[in-house]
């Protein structure tokens, strides 16, 4: 019973820690990305609230918590609630499986605990596949529920580019799992110690994985909506996509739901393709048992990375057309997915490790 | 040897933490609403709660059918989506497996790209 | 504790399934499967098949229940339309799988509680195991599975053909 309760006691306080984490992390991205394309398109961005503006995430919070939460006229009211939630929860649990640190187990007073993981589980890449593919139901059910013409068809845009590009997602992973020989995220990131040349990424033997790297990032910032691929919102013809009715808390769980994907997504190419904590050069990584520290700083470098990344696409690419966009992940990147699994099977074949 | 009761609490303990964070974030979704409900104003009208449509008054009922394209999308995705998962435990195990386990996914594949291809030739693939 | 774990599941199992059939809003049906699916993967877990309850969600609940979910929007049903005509149907096929599962516990013994779980996943993993098994034992039934998805392909492709056609 003793062991329990501590056992209960130290989940709770990692998943409040790594909820915590994500959820500043949002409210940091929020700034952060208008900031970035303020510098690239040489504006200023938020200035005034806070010195360089950097309060402005709080005000925003506060200004939609405080703000009237409408439900328009002939929705329905549960499936228009639940939908928000349904989109949020899904962003927020895949963290559960991310190792952030070392795979160290430590003895709290006689319970075992993994400090850097929250569960270690075998299938914990398909946990991830699992529950990104449930943050399609928000979507329609939103969008549905809203009465709208616009968000109707958002919501059915958005779902049918989020199951497209699903399918390239998980084809583009099938490489590296294969590589790794495991589905667990943490044995795929101790399969890639040892310096950025046994990175998946960069690994020559048996296949580089660059360009599955390519499209898992592709496929991925479509299914988090960004630009270039948020024709689910493009404001130009659908008003905001499938949340153009929610105002309010509501809306805000939308936006949250975005952010919180993304660092998701950041996470995974991190753990995936590029070492996860592991640090770029051996002597970069701190000895004994203060490897934890280089390794959540180099685990957080890498994530802020493909955030940067993230922004810098939206700042530079233009819209695609929803029928580019179609054609694009079905024509193009399915049959590439598909013979880079082929080759890397076949080399690995010839050149085992 | 792991018995029955162990394997089970041990899968317990590997599983509980994910059910314990779900409810977490669930909970963290619902008493955020709760307590923005609370604190919010609420004024209701009849013109602020129409829903959107380019400011005139909305004409018939939004939820209207739906091109077939999106549900022959949604097909293909079901059976791709099959093809893929098979693929999962084959490169976990593919050191274990050897050549035969390799000509036996090469052949699997041969039929996915045959299906594939049959998809985009019959014009299932377009969007015009 | 196996058994109050496997009662929880089993018991919103029984009900998600039967409010599927029992309200009248699609969505909601939809939702109550989507639920269903969940459980029924949880129940996956407590027998040791990780593999197949992340298979659970992903293809039911990710694939086929945001199918239905397109088909409901697609036919618009509004909801005081019902289709009562496969009453009869319904009966029948309903008695037979009575009468089966009825022969069924009383032929193998009635007990309540949790399954036991096979012990083979134990050492080396789920995931691993399937892979193991299915691409060398059973072999000639996965590639017969791979030319059953390439009928179903065709079949998927020309049903829709009409309806491609028509929208162009």
């Amino acid at each position: 019973m003793f062991d329990t309760s501590i056992k209960l006691a130290l989940t709770l306080s990692q998943i409040g820690a790594v909820m915590g984490v994500v959820l500043l992390t949002v409210a940091v991205l929020t700034l952060l990305e208008r900031k970035v394309l303020s510098w690239m398109q040489d504006r200023m961005g938020p200035m005034e609230v806070g010195p360089y503006g950097v309060l402005q995430p709080v005000a925003d919070g506060l200004k939609l918590f405080f703000k009237e939460d409408i439900i328009p006229a002939g929705a329905n009211k549960i499936m228009f609630s639940l939908a928000p939630i349904l989109v949020l929860v899904p962003a927020l649990i895949g963290f559960a499986v991310i190792p952030f640190g070392p795979n160290w187990t430590i003895d709290v007073m006689g319970v075992e605990f993994k400090p850097f993981v929250i569960s270690d589980i075998n299938i914990g890449v398909l946990y991830i596949l699992a529950f990104a593919s449930i943050g399609a139901y928000g979507v329609i059910l939103g969008g549905w529920a809203s009465n709208s013409k616009y968000s109707l068809l958002g919501g059915l845009r958005s779902a049918a580019q989020l199951i497209s590009y699903e399918l390239n997602v998980g084809l583009a992973i099938v490489g590296v799992l294969l590589l790794a020989g495991s589905l667990s995220l943490v044995e795929i990131t101790e399969a890639q110690a040892g310096g950025f040349w046994n990175w998946f990424a960069f690994d020559p033997v048996p296949f580089p994985q660059f360009i599955a790297f390519v499209i898992f990032l592709i496929a991925s910032v479509a299914e988090t909506n960004r630009l270039p691929f948020d024709l689910p919102e493009a404001e130009s013809e659908l008003v905001a996509g499938f949340f153009t009715e929610y105002s309010g808390m509501r809306f805000a769980f939308f936006f949250m739901a975005e952010y919180a994907n993304m660092i998701l997504v950041s996470c995974m190419s991190t753990v995936l393709f590029f070492g996860g904590w592991h640090a770029p050069l051996p002597f970069l990584q701190a000895p004994g048992m203060f490897a934890w520290v280089t390794g959540i700083f180099w685990f957080t470098a890498k994530v802020y990375f493909f955030l940067f990344l993230f922004f810098w696409i939206r700042a530079t690419l233009p819209r695609l057309r929803y029928d580019q966009l179609m054609r694009f992940g079905w024509k193009v990147l399915l049959p590439i997915a598909l013979g880079n699994i082929v080759v890397t099977s076949v080399l690995a074949y010839i050149f085992p490790n | 040897m792991v018995g029955g009761l162990d394997l089970f609490l041990d899968y317990l303990a590997k599983y509980s933490p994910i059910v314990v964070f779900i409810i977490l974030a669930a909970g963290f979704g619902i008493v955020t609403l709760v307590l923005s409900y609370l604190v919010q104003p609420k004024y209701p009208e009849d013109e602020k709660l129409s829903v959107y449509e380019c400011g005139s008054e909305p004409f018939s009922d939004s939820r209207m059918p739906f091109p077939v394209r999106y549900y022959v999308i949604a097909m293909l995705f079901v059976i791709f989506d099959i093809e893929v998962i098979f693929l999962y435990p084959w490169a976990v195990t593919f050191d274990q497996l050897g050549v035969i386990g390799l000509i036996e996914m090469m052949i699997f594949i041969g039929l996915f790209v045959v299906a594939y291809v049959y998809a985009w030739r019959k014009g299932a693939l377009e969007w015009d | 504790m196996a058994t109050f774990v496997f009662l929880y599941f089993a018991a919103v199992i029984v009900m998600a399934a039967s409010l599927v059939v029992l309200v009248r809003n699609p969505i909601y049906s939809a939702l109550s499967l989507l639920v269903m699916f969940f459980h029924v993967a949880g129940l996956y877990v407590t027998l040791h098949a990780e593999f197949l309850a992340a298979i659970q969600i992903i293809v039911y609940a990710g694939a086929i229940l945001v199918l239905y979910l397109f088909v409901v929007m697609l036919l618009n049903v509004k909801r005081e339309e019902q289709f009562n005509r496969q009453g009869p149907v319904a009966l029948f096929l309903g008695v037979v799988l009575l009468t089966e599962a009825v022969l069924l516990t009383v032929s193998r013994g009635f007990t309540v509680g949790a399954p036991e779980p096979g012990r083979e996943g134990a050492a080396v993993g789920n995931t691993e195991s399937i892979g193991e098994v299915l691409y060398s034992t059973y072999l000639f039934p996965f590639e017969i599975a791979s030319l059953i998805l390439l009928v179903a392909m065709i079949g998927a492709v020309i049903l829709s053909k009409k309806g491609i056609m028509e929208s162009k």
